[in-house]
């Protein structure tokens, strides 16, 4: 296990660098994922087209293909950046995908007298999405969202494999390929960064869930 | 027009806003793309060199493209059906195992099963592949990825598997005991079949996350679908057009298996519907008793 302690510092800065690739994806995702619920819902059919297939393309994608399209493909379309960026780019992309569905279902939970009542009194479709539908769709719908953002945060292991320079993954990558330590305790020390993240944040998740519950 | 509760049924004056807001999106839709296009197209994107090996016969590399993609993808489809068939026999273990266990053992399972659910399918499998070697256990790439994904995929299963057995109605765990059945017997004969039944769905969907994990055998030299096309790649310097292939070939196959669960989904959905009489008390189908609830349909 010493080798934990002697590369304290790299194990605390590939966690850091882990919960903030993960900060920026969660925020980008939450705001894609819903715009490309409304569009799904929207009475505006191209708007419809484009949420359907946006979901079709990225939930039925890998991820890594997904990387590998913004690391390639970006430049190619004239937008340059950091690497990092790029890891990120594509974690929001196929993540939203995934948090649209559940935005959708959480729509989709909202009784309909409840859509009924706010075009009784006349609100406009986006009226009544953003002031009656949304606020009570997104209650609903935490339990999906929180496992939906769990299984981002483990996928961002994916963006540091794919060389995202850093991150507990390529920490783990260093230390067992360039430096030949023995794997176990290295791994196990990454496997305890990642349970120290997933782990309260499921329990946090938990009781995020039963505060907003609604009692029907 | 669309029944949706969400907005009325559109008027004169809501169908031309409606109109207008179609012509705008496509207008900006079309724009997008002929910005992309553009872009593309200057980059020299569009050239024939760089697709042609993949979409031309006559192409010289066009044989050997698509012999390597066929391999890689045989390799990613044999994977990904170990990884899932063996997922699916310790899951349903794990499963019949948390809900049978006696208290004092339980949370060891319990503990297990959340430990596994934690870690990030990724670390999972290049734990296997870096630690497994460092103890004597040499093994091909293959069965690295699939030991790893079947670690992960199998307590997913076993909670899709517990799911599915505490959805059932108690008094099918209740009439199965006082026929006298043994709780293994309860368990083979009754719950396990509607267990599989109901969670149909759901494991089919595992597929698709299975599928799309076996690309992750490339960080350990596994020679499945994304690996290749990297080797593509730097052979023929195309990778847009290359991961392009491989994009909508994993997107036809997911999408595929994803109207598949939603098609058994409103099957199974309809067929319970059938069983109820007509005072509305369900009716077990007699399948369910000799034990093949579930082989009709898997």
């Amino acid at each position: 296990m010493n080798v934990i302690l002697d590369n304290f510092d790299l194990y605390r800065d590939g966690f850091l660098k882990t919960l903030l690739i993960c900060a920026y994806a969660i925020v980008g995702s939450l705001v894609l994922g819903t715009v490309m619920a409304a569009f799904r819902v929207s009475p505006v059919p191209p708007l419809r087209w484009i949420g359907t297939s946006w979901v079709n393309v990225f939930r039925n994608c890998p991820l890594t293909v997904v990387l590998f399209f913004c690391a390639f493909g970006l430049p190619e379309l004239g937008i340059n950046g950091a690497y990092f960026w790029f890891g990120v780019a594509g974690l929001v992309l196929y993540t939203s995908a995934f948090v649209c569905e559940a935005v959708r279902s959480g729509i989709n939970s909202v009784p309909a007298g409840q859509a009924e009542a706010a075009r009784a009194v006349g609100l406009t479709f986006s009226q009544s999405l953003s002031s009656v539908i949304l606020p009570q769709a997104l209650r609903t719908v935490v339990p999906p969202l929180g496992s939906v953002i769990i299984a981002m945060i483990k996928n961002s292991a994916i963006v540091g494999a794919f060389g995202v320079g850093g991150e507990l993954f390529a920490v783990s990558d260093t230390l067992t390929s360039a430096r030949g330590e023995a794997a176990l305790p290295v791994l196990t020390g990454v496997v305890i960064a990642y349970l120290l993240i997933t782990i309260p944040g499921g329990l946090f998740l938990g009781w995020l869930e039963r505060k907003v519950a609604i009692a029907r | 027009m669309s029944t949706s509760v969400l907005y009325d049924a559109p008027g004169p004056k809501a169908k031309r806003r409606v109109l207008f807001f179609s012509v705008l999106a496509g207008i900006g839709v079309l724009a997008v793309l002929y910005l992309v296009y553009r872009q593309l197209d200057k980059q020299k994107q569009f050239d024939e060199a760089k697709w042609s090996p993949l979409f031309d016969p006559t192409n010289k590399d066009f044989e050997l493209v698509w012999q390597r993609l066929g391999e890689a993808l045989t390799a990613t489809l044999v994977a990904a059906a170990l990884a899932v068939v063996f997922s699916l026999v310790i899951g349903t273990v794990l499963a019949v195992t948390r809900v049978t266990a006696a208290p004092w053992y339980r949370w060891a399972v319990v503990g297990l099963i959340e430990l596994l659910r934690g870690i990030p399918v990724v670390i999972m499998i290049f734990f296997v592949a870096r630690v497994l070697p460092e103890y004597g256990v040499d093994l091909e790439p293959l069965w690295f990825l699939v030991i790893g994904l079947t670690l992960y995929n199998s307590v997913v299963i076993a909670e899709i598997v517990r799911a599915g057995i505490n959805s059932l109605p108690r008094g099918q765990k209740e009439a199965a005991e006082s026929l006298g059945l043994t709780r293994g017997q309860t368990l083979r004969l009754v719950l396990l079949p509607q267990a599989f039944r109901a969670m149909l769905p759901a494991l089919i969907s595992q597929l698709v996350v299975v599928l799309k994990d076996t690309s992750l055998g490339f960080i350990i030299s596994y020679e499945e679908t994304v690996r290749v096309a990297g080797q593509i790649v730097q052979v023929l310097g195309n990778p847009i057009q290359t991961y392009l292939v491989i994009a909508v070939i994993f997107i036809l196959v997911n999408y595929a298996l994803g109207r598949l669960a939603v098609y058994v989904e409103r099957r199974l959905s309809r067929g319970k519907k059938t069983l109820k009489t007509d005072d509305g008390a369900a009716v077990l189908p007699a399948n369910v008793l000799t034990g093949e609830g579930a082989g009709g349909v898997m």
